[in-house]
């Protein structure tokens, strides 16, 4: 049979084509490129401008435009699709948003009650802490 | 003058000989008795001439086997030390009622109960769970080793370099005195100035880095190298809860490294995360860690409900009931272990909508578990049982960790956990399920596939008598401390006024002493085996008469596991190949593609461990050159390329040879 | 040939998968059928392993995350985000590292082409824009302790520089790990080996620019809101 060689670098270098991972190109990275530079730029905007009389929907508005340029990143930077490492990818990306989101969520709801029901102190009390 | 102080304290930080306990005799008698075992120890392998052995044959092992076996030594070894903790606890509490102080001022008793804590939970069950599923995962899957061997091998030496902290903690220093988990404040910088609590956040961080890449490489594993026809339906059952395991491993352990990250940032630099002023929240501390903790406790316990969906079915001659609700359980546990984690601190205020949803989701999980107890129920139904060590423990737990579940959803309602709270109520629920649930998993693992790994079974006398001591020794040592936390006795005390309580304590501790002969009969147990090893020994490979693909190798495996991968076409896909008369192909071997063993994972953690000691004693310069030389040798071995090599085909004739010579002439 | 021993062959009950093994599905297999001849090649698991780290990585960022809505607002009477943070500042750091981004994209697209200088050219350009990146960054920090919002002032400060340091220490790791990288390809070439890290360190570098939008956003936005 084949003769022993020892100096792999690794198991297939025969090229499996799943293995080399997703392939990028140009116009990929252009799209990704544009979308986030666009979705950067507005919600700098809109806080530097002050353009919403309330914070809140600033806040909320900017919230939704990074979590769209979020995705703009997975899709067009990082390749990520259901295809993937059959699938495991997308799996482990959904359950570690899912986790991210308990996390935050959680602790926020939880810290949130935790700290409404501690003693109250007045706001002469709250300015000579030290 | 000035320069001359500046640099032992540059070099030496706060270390002095203070540090030694010379002064407390417990310790130091331990000191001794170490160090005199620890001579001894070194000088028999000079004299014998093994170093060199140890270091190219299991030091530098990336077989994932070799790895395993070395996670269950260190598992063994540790949890003597952690017992030790537990029945100086016992006696202390037993004792030291009224004017009698016993013989453990709180001081120590604090560092004691912290100490067992860490140990039993990091480096006792921890080492178990991965030393089993490390063994058995990629025989039962058809595979040569894990996806990343040196990581496993680095993993192995990380998890050991956090017990060495721990360990030299006894000597140089202290340990902490603020429970397992070191709440802040009580664990910040103004209340515990001195080392402890140093030595428990890098002792945990290192092993931490260690266990986060092995839950990786597991997940790679099962995921990417299952044999041929393997499906994820088709897997063993223990495959199943150990990818569910490492996903919980992968998915918890950050946030314990985050926390402690944050803990020490309030303690070696001021920052404000933790602290009473300043803004700080200490109960941030309290839902972060728990965030983490609750998963842990399902990271320790899956693992071996898989053990046992092997055993019983294994010893009950049939086919897992349900294997597809087994599987969707362990699936929605997975899940739900992270949406439970505030019953641990019910009492602390977040009011009745925040208590009332986790208490709800608590008891919600203890459903999928109570499926599985009915799955292994209906599995040993009209099963030809065959009670081997193995499925004594497994029997025991079930009965036992039954109730311990029980005491768990009783808890889970937060009125009543406002009463039984930090109480020995709650101590003993969690001995119940992880003594019960790991422990006597472990040890049911432990006996199931030592002969899978030696090639001699466990002597089954002393298995009986280690079991029957740990049973009944359990129930002595942890029943009373459900009455006393009913009556209201309180957690971590280490002096009561009350003489009433003693009677129980006295039982607890008598429990505590029958888990030590329990112990004893283990040790034994090995030791025996040891003596009569050609007696016990197994020559088939296949001893219980198994259903899963690591009872088809030889035993030991040979280094490469499988002379050639199987294709599988059935679930127990073992039993499947021998019910269809397989036959061992005994020619056409060819060259195996194995990796090279590598000494860079044990220079990386020694080197992590000396990072971990300046940086609790301070001693910033040392701190600063091995954390240079740790990323200077990480990069360097990023240099190596050449980390495979073949085994020879005649190499695989000659061993596959050997094994078919042994099943004839044993026939 | 071996002779089957004349137990019941019943079709098995599970999910049939023959994969590589070229079998009927109903009775008859034989030995052969139950294990490969030719040496059975792995697929290797570096990528994915790698994207579990960076969702493990992602958990830590959580953590910090967590931490900052928790006691972000903790300002303990000291300075607030609307009174430090420069939002220029930030927004020009912002594109340093989202060109970072589109340079190692560059990068990747030589080495699909198989070219190793013109890689190495993208790489260093990557590089020099990270290390702009922290250069802002740093200067950023140093001119906030000068003012005396250091992180022991107050949670709000604590949570701010862990946070922002902590990415800022990852930078800081990605880019040895690229010189590392370049070192390594300048010698031994576009070896699959070292294409699979080129791709490792793609995912971890573009996994920060990620990171990144959470953090302009929820740090630097947010906290500039009034």
């Amino acid at each position: 049979m084949s003769a022993p060689h020892d100096n792999h670098d690794g198991h297939d270098e025969h090229g499996h084509g799943h293995d080399d991972g997703p392939h990028s190109t140009f116009k990929g990275y252009m799209t990704g490129f544009v979308l986030a530079v666009i979705l950067t730029a507005i919600p700098f905007w809109l806080v530097m401008g002050k353009v919403f009389d309330k914070p809140s929907t600033t806040a909320l508005v900017i919230l939704a435009f990074a979590a769209v340029q979020i995705v703009v990143h997975m899709i067009y930077f990082l390749h990520m699709d259901t295809k993937v490492q059959g699938g495991w990818s997308m799996l482990a990306l959904i359950f570690t948003v899912v986790l991210v989101v308990i996390t935050l969520s959680g602790s926020i709801w939880v810290m949130y009650h935790l700290n409404t029901n501690m003693m109250p102190m007045s706001p002469h009390e709250m300015k000579n802490m030290p | 003058m000035s320069d001359h102080l500046d640099l032992t304290k540059l070099i030496f930080g706060r270390l002095s000989w203070e540090a030694i306990p010379f002064h407390e005799p417990i310790l130091l008698f331990t000191f001794i008795g170490v160090a005199l075992g620890g001579i001894a120890l070194v000088a028999a392998l000079t004299y014998f001439r093994v170093w060199g052995y140890l270091w190219r044959e299991w030091f530098t092992s990336i077989d994932h086997k070799k790895i395993g076996i070395m996670y269950m030594i260190l598992g063994i070894i540790m949890l003597l030390r952690g017992f030790s903790d537990a029945i100086m606890m016992r006696a202390q509490q037993a004792l030291s009622f009224g004017d009698n102080m016993g013989f453990l001022p709180p001081h120590h008793y604090d560092q004691v109960f912290t100490a067992h804590g860490v140990i039993m939970i990091f480096f006792v069950a921890m080492p178990f769970v991965t030393g089993l599923m490390n063994f058995a995962v990629p025989l039962q899957i058809g595979a040569r080793d894990v996806a990343f061997p040196f990581l496993n091998n680095f993993s192995f030496w990380m998890t050991t370099a956090g017990a060495v902290l721990v360990m030299a903690s006894l000597f140089v220093g202290e340990f902490a005195r603020t429970g397992w988990l070191a709440y802040p404040p009580l664990s910040g910088i103004a209340y515990s100035p001195d080392v402890g609590v140093d030595y428990y956040i890098w002792s945990l961080q290192i092993a931490g880095v260690g266990t986060l890449l092995s839950g990786i490489n597991l997940i790679a594993t099962i995921v990417k190298m299952r044999a041929p026809g393997m499906g994820m339906m088709q897997m063993p059952v223990f495959a199943w809860t150990s990818l569910c395991t490492n996903v919980l491993i992968v998915a918890a352990f950050p946030v314990l490294t985050g926390v402690l990250a944050l803990l020490s940032l309030d303690r070696y630099v001021g920052t404000n995360f933790f602290s009473n002023d300043f803004g700080g929240n200490a109960m941030m501390y309290v839902n972060l860690i728990w965030i983490w903790g609750h998963p842990e406790v399902y990271i320790l316990v899956l693992p071996v409900f898989g053990i046992f969906s092997e055993i019983v079915s294994t010893f009950s001659g049939k086919r897992l009931f349900g294997y597809a609700s087994m599987v969707y359980a362990t699936v929605v546990i997975t899940i739900l272990s992270y949406l439970v984690w505030l019953h641990h601190f019910f009492t602390m205020g977040s009011g009745a909508s925040v208590n009332s949803f986790f208490g709800i989701t608590t008891m919600i999980i203890s459903i999928p578990t109570g499926a599985k107890i009915f799955n292994w129920l209906f599995t040993m139904y009209r099963g030809r049982i065959r009670f081997e060590v193995p499925m004594l423990w497994t029997i025991g737990f079930m009965f036992t960790f039954t109730i311990g579940g029980m005491t768990g959803v009783l808890l889970a309602v937060p009125p009543a956990d406002f009463v039984l709270h930090n109480s020995l109520f709650l101590i003993a629920h969690f001995h119940n399920v992880i003594i019960g649930g790991v422990v006597f998993g472990a040890f049911a693992g432990i006996n199931y596939w030592f002969p899978k790994a030696t090639g001699v079974k466990l002597d089954p006398f002393w298995g009986k008598v280690s079991f029957w001591f740990w049973l009944i020794g359990f129930w002595f040592a942890f029943m009373p401390l459900y009455v006393l936390g009913l009556m209201g006795v309180t957690r971590r005390m280490s002096h009561f006024e009350d003489p009433s309580l003693q009677i129980w304590f006295q039982i607890a501790a008598f429990g505590a002493v029958l888990i030590a002969l329990g112990i004893g009969a283990m040790l034994i147990q090995f030791f025996v085996t040891w003596k009569n090893r050609e007696a016990l020994r197994d020559h088939t490979g296949d001893p219980w008469d198994g259903r899963t693909l690591e009872w088809s190798t030889a035993s030991p495996p040979p280094s490469y596991n499988f002379a050639f991968t199987p294709v599988v076409h059935d679930n127990d896909a073992w039993y499947d190949m021998k019910k269809r008369g397989y036959q061992r192909p005994l020619a056409g071997f060819i060259p195996i593609h194995m990796p090279k063993n590598t000494g860079a994972g044990i220079i990386l953690a020694g080197l992590s461990t000396a990072f971990g000691f300046t940086m609790i004693w301070h001693m910033w310069l040392l701190a600063g050159l091995s954390f240079v030389a740790l990323i200077v040798v990480a990069i360097a071995h990023t240099f190596n390329y050449k980390r495979d090599f073949h085994i020879g085909a005649d190499e695989v004739v000659r061993v596959e040879g050997e094994r078919t010579q042994l099943l004839a002439s044993h026939v | 040939m071996s002779d089957t021993t004349a137990t019941t062959m019943h079709s098995p009950t599970g999910k049939m998968n023959p994969a590589h093994a070229h079998v009927n599905a109903s009775t008859s297999l034989q030995s052969a059928d139950f294990y490969l001849v030719k040496e059975h090649h792995v697929e290797n698991g570096t990528l994915l392993g790698f994207w579990l780290y960076l969702m493990s990585d992602c958990l830590i960022f959580a953590v910090l995350f967590a931490v900052y809505a928790v006691l972000g607002r903790s300002y303990a009477a000291g300075p607030s985000g609307a009174d430090l943070f420069d939002l220029k500042l930030v927004a020009v750091n912002t594109s340093m590292l989202l060109l970072s981004s589109i340079t190692y994209g560059f990068a990747m697209l030589e080495m699909q082409r198989k070219r190793v200088a013109p890689t190495l050219v993208w790489l260093a350009v990557t590089g020099l824009f990270g290390a702009a990146f922290l250069g802002i960054e740093l200067y950023e920090f140093a001119h906030l302790i000068h003012e005396g919002a250091v992180p022991q002032r107050s949670a709000f400060l604590s949570s701010f520089f862990t946070l922002v340091g902590t990415h800022g220490l990852h930078v800081t790791f990605g880019i040895i790990w690229l010189v590392t990288l370049m070192v390594q390809v300048g010698r031994g070439g576009l070896t699959p080996e070292n294409r699979r890290r080129l791709m490792c360190l793609s995912m971890f570098w573009h996994f920060l620019d990620v990171v990144w939008i959470g953090v302009f956003t929820f740090v630097y936005l947010m906290g500039s809101l009034a």
